[in-house]
Protein backbone atom coordinates (compact mmCIF):
# COMPACT_ATOMS: atom_id res chain seq x y z
CA UNK A 1 0.00 0.00 0.00
CA UNK A 2 1.42 3.41 -0.93
CA UNK A 3 1.81 6.13 1.64
CA UNK A 4 -0.83 8.13 -0.15
CA UNK A 5 -3.26 5.24 0.06
CA UNK A 6 -2.49 4.79 3.75
CA UNK A 7 -3.17 8.46 4.36
CA UNK A 8 -6.45 8.26 2.54
CA UNK A 9 -7.38 5.19 4.52
CA UNK A 10 -6.72 6.99 7.79
CA UNK A 11 -8.75 9.95 6.68
CA UNK A 12 -11.74 8.15 5.30
CA UNK A 13 -12.01 4.95 7.28
CA UNK A 14 -12.00 6.24 10.82
CA UNK A 15 -15.56 5.93 12.02
CA UNK A 16 -16.82 6.92 15.43
CA UNK A 17 -18.61 3.88 16.87
CA UNK A 18 -21.27 4.49 19.49
CA UNK A 19 -23.34 1.58 20.78
CA UNK A 20 -22.30 -0.48 17.76
CA UNK A 21 -23.34 2.13 15.18
CA UNK A 22 -20.73 3.73 12.90
CA UNK A 23 -20.71 7.47 12.27
CA UNK A 24 -18.42 9.26 9.85
CA UNK A 25 -18.63 12.58 11.67
CA UNK A 26 -17.05 13.08 15.06
CA UNK A 27 -18.86 16.34 15.64
CA UNK A 28 -22.22 16.24 17.40
CA UNK A 29 -24.24 19.43 17.52
CA UNK A 30 -27.25 20.93 19.23
CA UNK A 31 -30.39 22.21 17.58
CA UNK A 32 -31.23 25.12 19.88
CA UNK A 33 -30.35 28.83 20.19
CA UNK A 34 -30.56 29.48 16.44
CA UNK A 35 -32.47 32.40 14.91
CA UNK A 36 -34.91 29.85 13.48
CA UNK A 37 -35.09 26.20 12.45
CA UNK A 38 -33.91 26.95 8.92
CA UNK A 39 -30.71 28.48 10.22
CA UNK A 40 -30.35 25.46 12.51
CA UNK A 41 -30.61 23.14 9.52
CA UNK A 42 -28.08 25.13 7.48
CA UNK A 43 -25.59 25.15 10.34
CA UNK A 44 -26.08 21.46 11.11
CA UNK A 45 -25.55 20.56 7.48
CA UNK A 46 -22.40 22.72 7.37
CA UNK A 47 -21.12 20.95 10.49
CA UNK A 48 -21.52 17.56 8.85
CA UNK A 49 -22.99 16.23 12.10
CA UNK A 50 -24.94 12.99 11.97
CA UNK A 51 -25.96 13.02 15.62
CA UNK A 52 -27.96 16.02 16.81
CA UNK A 53 -29.35 16.79 20.23
CA UNK A 54 -32.86 17.89 21.09
CA UNK A 55 -34.76 18.85 24.23
CA UNK A 56 -38.11 17.62 25.51
CA UNK A 57 -40.49 20.34 26.60
CA UNK A 58 -44.20 20.92 27.16
CA UNK A 59 -46.19 21.28 23.97
CA UNK A 60 -47.82 24.67 23.55
CA UNK A 61 -51.52 23.96 23.76
CA UNK A 62 -53.76 26.17 21.69
CA UNK A 63 -50.91 28.39 20.47
CA UNK A 64 -49.49 28.43 16.95
CA UNK A 65 -50.81 25.06 15.85
CA UNK A 66 -48.93 25.42 12.56
CA UNK A 67 -45.61 26.38 14.09
CA UNK A 68 -42.82 24.41 12.35
CA UNK A 69 -41.72 21.41 14.33
CA UNK A 70 -38.10 20.43 14.89
CA UNK A 71 -38.76 16.86 13.79
CA UNK A 72 -40.32 18.06 10.53
CA UNK A 73 -37.41 20.35 9.59
CA UNK A 74 -34.76 17.87 10.73
CA UNK A 75 -36.40 14.46 10.21
CA UNK A 76 -35.33 11.56 12.44
CA UNK A 77 -34.91 9.47 9.31
CA UNK A 78 -31.96 11.68 8.25
CA UNK A 79 -30.26 12.37 11.57
CA UNK A 80 -29.65 10.36 14.71
CA UNK A 81 -31.42 12.20 17.48
CA UNK A 82 -29.86 12.45 20.89
CA UNK A 83 -32.54 13.68 23.29
CA UNK A 84 -31.03 15.49 26.25
CA UNK A 85 -32.11 15.95 29.84
CA UNK A 86 -31.09 19.61 29.95
CA UNK A 87 -32.83 21.48 32.73
CA UNK A 88 -33.02 18.43 34.99
CA UNK A 89 -31.66 18.89 38.50
CA UNK A 90 -32.55 15.46 39.90
CA UNK A 91 -32.28 11.83 38.83
CA UNK A 92 -36.07 11.57 38.89
CA UNK A 93 -36.55 14.48 36.45
CA UNK A 94 -33.90 13.09 34.12
CA UNK A 95 -35.42 9.59 34.12
CA UNK A 96 -38.90 10.96 33.33
CA UNK A 97 -37.47 13.07 30.52
CA UNK A 98 -35.69 10.09 28.94
CA UNK A 99 -38.81 7.93 29.10
CA UNK A 100 -40.81 10.66 27.36
CA UNK A 101 -38.10 11.11 24.75
CA UNK A 102 -38.08 7.40 23.96
CA UNK A 103 -41.84 7.47 23.51
CA UNK A 104 -41.59 10.62 21.38
CA UNK A 105 -39.01 9.00 19.09
CA UNK A 106 -40.81 5.67 18.72
CA UNK A 107 -38.57 3.61 20.96
CA UNK A 108 -35.21 5.19 20.07
CA UNK A 109 -33.16 4.53 23.19
CA UNK A 110 -30.01 6.63 22.72
CA UNK A 111 -30.07 9.56 25.17
CA UNK A 112 -27.78 12.23 26.51
CA UNK A 113 -28.00 12.12 30.28
CA UNK A 114 -27.16 15.31 32.12
CA UNK A 115 -28.19 16.09 35.67
CA UNK A 116 -27.24 19.58 36.67
CA UNK A 117 -26.04 20.81 40.04
CA UNK A 118 -26.86 24.51 40.06
CA UNK A 119 -27.95 27.27 37.72
CA UNK A 120 -24.85 29.40 38.10
CA UNK A 121 -22.34 26.84 36.88
CA UNK A 122 -24.55 24.18 35.27
CA UNK A 123 -21.90 21.78 36.49
CA UNK A 124 -23.12 18.19 36.62
CA UNK A 125 -24.46 16.74 39.84
CA UNK A 126 -22.44 13.56 39.56
CA UNK A 127 -24.16 11.62 42.36
CA UNK A 128 -27.60 12.25 40.82
CA UNK A 129 -26.13 11.35 37.43
CA UNK A 130 -25.04 7.95 38.83
CA UNK A 131 -28.54 7.36 40.23
CA UNK A 132 -30.25 8.26 36.96
CA UNK A 133 -27.81 6.18 34.92
CA UNK A 134 -28.46 3.12 37.06
CA UNK A 135 -32.23 3.34 36.54
CA UNK A 136 -32.02 4.14 32.84
CA UNK A 137 -29.54 1.35 32.11
CA UNK A 138 -31.90 -1.17 33.73
CA UNK A 139 -34.63 0.13 31.43
CA UNK A 140 -32.49 -0.49 28.36
CA UNK A 141 -31.43 3.06 27.52
CA UNK A 142 -28.15 3.68 25.73
CA UNK A 143 -26.60 6.52 27.62
CA UNK A 144 -24.13 9.14 26.48
CA UNK A 145 -23.41 10.83 29.76
CA UNK A 146 -22.38 14.40 30.51
CA UNK A 147 -20.01 14.58 33.44
CA UNK A 148 -17.24 16.53 35.07
CA UNK A 149 -13.65 16.36 33.83
CA UNK A 150 -13.07 13.86 36.64
CA UNK A 151 -11.31 10.64 35.59
CA UNK A 152 -12.78 8.64 38.49
CA UNK A 153 -16.39 9.61 37.76
CA UNK A 154 -15.83 9.06 34.04
CA UNK A 155 -14.47 5.55 34.61
CA UNK A 156 -17.32 4.66 36.95
CA UNK A 157 -19.92 5.75 34.40
CA UNK A 158 -18.19 3.63 31.79
CA UNK A 159 -18.14 0.62 34.13
CA UNK A 160 -21.84 1.06 34.82
CA UNK A 161 -22.50 0.57 31.12
CA UNK A 162 -22.81 4.04 29.56
CA UNK A 163 -22.06 3.84 25.82
CA UNK A 164 -20.09 7.09 25.77
CA UNK A 165 -18.74 9.44 28.42
CA UNK A 166 -18.78 13.17 27.79
CA UNK A 167 -16.67 15.28 30.14
CA UNK A 168 -17.05 19.04 30.01
CA UNK A 169 -14.30 21.29 28.68
CA UNK A 170 -15.65 24.21 30.74
CA UNK A 171 -19.11 25.33 31.95
CA UNK A 172 -21.93 24.99 29.40
CA UNK A 173 -22.08 28.01 27.11
CA UNK A 174 -18.95 29.60 28.64
CA UNK A 175 -16.70 29.33 25.58
CA UNK A 176 -13.67 29.02 27.87
CA UNK A 177 -12.20 26.03 26.03
CA UNK A 178 -10.49 23.06 27.63
CA UNK A 179 -9.70 24.13 31.19
CA UNK A 180 -8.13 20.88 32.26
CA UNK A 181 -6.40 19.17 29.35
CA UNK A 182 -4.50 16.84 31.68
CA UNK A 183 -7.70 15.42 33.15
CA UNK A 184 -9.23 15.03 29.70
CA UNK A 185 -6.09 13.18 28.56
CA UNK A 186 -6.30 10.91 31.61
CA UNK A 187 -9.98 10.19 30.96
CA UNK A 188 -9.17 9.30 27.34
CA UNK A 189 -6.23 7.12 28.36
CA UNK A 190 -8.37 5.09 30.80
CA UNK A 191 -11.41 4.71 28.58
CA UNK A 192 -12.78 1.78 26.61
CA UNK A 193 -15.84 3.67 25.40
CA UNK A 194 -15.83 6.82 23.26
CA UNK A 195 -14.94 10.02 25.13
CA UNK A 196 -16.50 13.17 23.73
CA UNK A 197 -15.89 16.65 25.04
CA UNK A 198 -19.26 18.20 25.75
CA UNK A 199 -19.70 21.85 26.66
CA UNK A 200 -17.44 24.84 27.07
CA UNK A 201 -15.81 25.00 23.64
CA UNK A 202 -15.50 28.55 22.28
CA UNK A 203 -13.90 28.34 18.88
CA UNK A 204 -12.31 26.02 16.34
CA UNK A 205 -8.92 25.76 18.04
CA UNK A 206 -10.60 24.44 21.21
CA UNK A 207 -12.18 21.65 19.19
CA UNK A 208 -8.86 20.81 17.56
CA UNK A 209 -7.18 20.64 20.99
CA UNK A 210 -9.81 18.21 22.27
CA UNK A 211 -9.27 15.95 19.27
CA UNK A 212 -5.47 16.21 19.55
CA UNK A 213 -5.79 15.02 23.16
CA UNK A 214 -7.31 11.84 21.73
CA UNK A 215 -10.98 12.50 22.34
CA UNK A 216 -13.28 10.54 20.05
CA UNK A 217 -15.48 13.50 19.30
CA UNK A 218 -17.12 16.68 20.53
CA UNK A 219 -20.62 17.83 21.23
CA UNK A 220 -21.28 21.54 20.96
CA UNK A 221 -24.10 24.02 20.71
CA UNK A 222 -23.45 27.58 21.86
CA UNK A 223 -20.06 27.91 20.14
CA UNK A 224 -21.84 27.45 16.81
CA UNK A 225 -25.31 28.89 17.37
CA UNK A 226 -23.96 31.87 19.32
CA UNK A 227 -21.33 32.83 16.73
CA UNK A 228 -21.98 35.92 14.59
CA UNK A 229 -22.18 33.61 11.60
CA UNK A 230 -23.34 30.23 12.87
CA UNK A 231 -23.17 28.49 9.49
CA UNK A 232 -19.56 29.56 8.94
CA UNK A 233 -18.61 28.55 12.48
CA UNK A 234 -20.25 25.16 11.94
CA UNK A 235 -18.04 24.66 8.90
CA UNK A 236 -14.97 25.80 10.88
CA UNK A 237 -15.77 23.32 13.64
CA UNK A 238 -16.11 20.49 11.16
CA UNK A 239 -12.64 21.22 9.81
CA UNK A 240 -11.17 21.66 13.29
CA UNK A 241 -12.48 18.28 14.41
CA UNK A 242 -11.13 16.62 11.29
CA UNK A 243 -7.78 18.43 11.57
CA UNK A 244 -7.44 17.60 15.26
CA UNK A 245 -8.22 13.94 14.61
CA UNK A 246 -5.65 13.71 11.83
CA UNK A 247 -3.03 15.46 13.96
CA UNK A 248 -3.74 12.99 16.77
CA UNK A 249 -3.21 10.05 14.43
CA UNK A 250 -0.19 11.69 12.79
CA UNK A 251 1.61 12.04 16.14
CA UNK A 252 2.91 15.48 16.97
CA UNK A 253 6.58 16.35 17.51
CA UNK A 254 7.75 16.66 21.10
CA UNK A 255 7.94 20.14 22.58
CA UNK A 256 11.49 21.39 23.21
CA UNK A 257 12.71 24.52 24.85
CA UNK A 258 15.34 25.44 22.21
CA UNK A 259 15.43 25.53 18.43
CA UNK A 260 16.26 22.73 16.01
CA UNK A 261 17.41 23.95 12.59
CA UNK A 262 15.07 23.10 9.73
CA UNK A 263 17.80 23.32 7.04
CA UNK A 264 20.99 21.20 7.01
CA UNK A 265 24.03 22.62 8.79
CA UNK A 266 26.38 20.55 6.58
CA UNK A 267 27.46 22.18 3.32
CA UNK A 268 27.33 25.75 4.51
CA UNK A 269 29.81 27.71 2.29
CA UNK A 270 30.87 30.37 4.76
CA UNK B 1 -54.29 19.51 35.09
CA UNK B 2 -52.59 19.67 31.67
CA UNK B 3 -49.04 21.01 31.36
CA UNK B 4 -49.39 22.77 34.68
CA UNK B 5 -52.72 24.44 33.92
CA UNK B 6 -56.09 23.55 35.32
CA UNK B 7 -58.46 22.68 32.50
CA UNK B 8 -62.03 21.54 32.33
CA UNK B 9 -62.44 19.38 29.26
CA UNK B 10 -66.02 18.31 28.67
CA UNK B 11 -66.99 15.11 26.87
CA UNK B 12 -63.57 13.56 27.04
CA UNK B 13 -63.02 10.08 28.36
CA UNK B 14 -59.92 8.69 26.67
CA UNK B 15 -56.54 10.09 25.64
CA UNK B 16 -57.31 10.04 21.90
CA UNK B 17 -60.33 12.25 22.47
CA UNK B 18 -58.31 14.64 24.62
CA UNK B 19 -55.67 15.01 21.89
CA UNK B 20 -58.39 15.72 19.35
CA UNK B 21 -59.99 18.38 21.61
CA UNK B 22 -56.63 20.09 22.03
CA UNK B 23 -56.08 20.17 18.24
CA UNK B 24 -52.98 18.02 18.60
CA UNK B 25 -54.07 15.14 16.40
CA UNK B 26 -51.21 13.94 14.21
CA UNK B 27 -48.56 15.95 16.11
CA UNK B 28 -45.41 14.25 17.28
CA UNK B 29 -45.88 14.16 21.04
CA UNK B 30 -45.45 12.00 24.10
CA UNK B 31 -47.66 11.88 27.14
CA UNK B 32 -47.35 11.09 30.78
CA UNK B 33 -50.25 10.88 33.22
CA UNK B 34 -49.46 11.01 36.93
CA UNK B 35 -45.78 10.60 36.03
CA UNK B 36 -46.36 7.37 34.09
CA UNK B 37 -45.81 7.15 30.34
CA UNK B 38 -48.95 6.59 28.29
CA UNK B 39 -47.79 4.68 25.18
CA UNK B 40 -49.31 5.80 21.90
CA UNK B 41 -50.76 2.32 21.41
CA UNK B 42 -52.97 2.81 24.47
CA UNK B 43 -54.34 6.28 23.64
CA UNK B 44 -57.71 4.80 22.64
CA UNK B 45 -58.10 2.74 25.76
CA UNK B 46 -56.53 4.92 28.45
CA UNK B 47 -59.36 6.56 30.38
CA UNK B 48 -58.76 10.04 31.82
CA UNK B 49 -59.90 10.60 35.40
CA UNK B 50 -60.67 13.90 37.13
CA UNK B 51 -57.57 15.22 38.87
CA UNK B 52 -55.11 13.45 36.55
CA UNK B 53 -51.81 15.26 36.14
CA UNK B 54 -51.21 15.23 32.40
CA UNK B 55 -48.00 16.25 30.66
CA UNK B 56 -47.91 16.54 26.89
CA UNK B 57 -44.43 17.10 25.48
CA UNK B 58 -42.73 17.49 22.14
CA UNK B 59 -39.21 17.81 20.71
CA UNK B 60 -37.66 21.26 20.57
CA UNK B 61 -34.22 22.62 19.72
CA UNK B 62 -31.66 22.16 22.46
CA UNK B 63 -28.00 21.53 23.08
Amino acid sequence: MSTQMQQNKTQTNDPLIIAGVEYQSRLLVGTGKYADLNQAKQAIDASGAEIITMAVRRTNIGQNPDEPNLLDILPPEQYTYLPNTAGCYSADEAVRTCRLARELLDGHSLVKLEVLGDEKTLFPDVSETFKAAEILLKEGFQIMVYTNDDPIAAKRLEEMGCVAVMPLAAPIGSGLGIRNPFNIATIVENARVPILVDAGVGTASDAAIAMELGCDGLLMQTAIAGAKNPVLMASAMRKAVEAGREAYHAGRIPKKRYATASSPVDGLFF
Amino acid sequence: MINGENRQIPDVCNVSQLIEQLNLTGKRLAMEINQEIVPRSTFETHIICPGDQIEIVGAIGGG
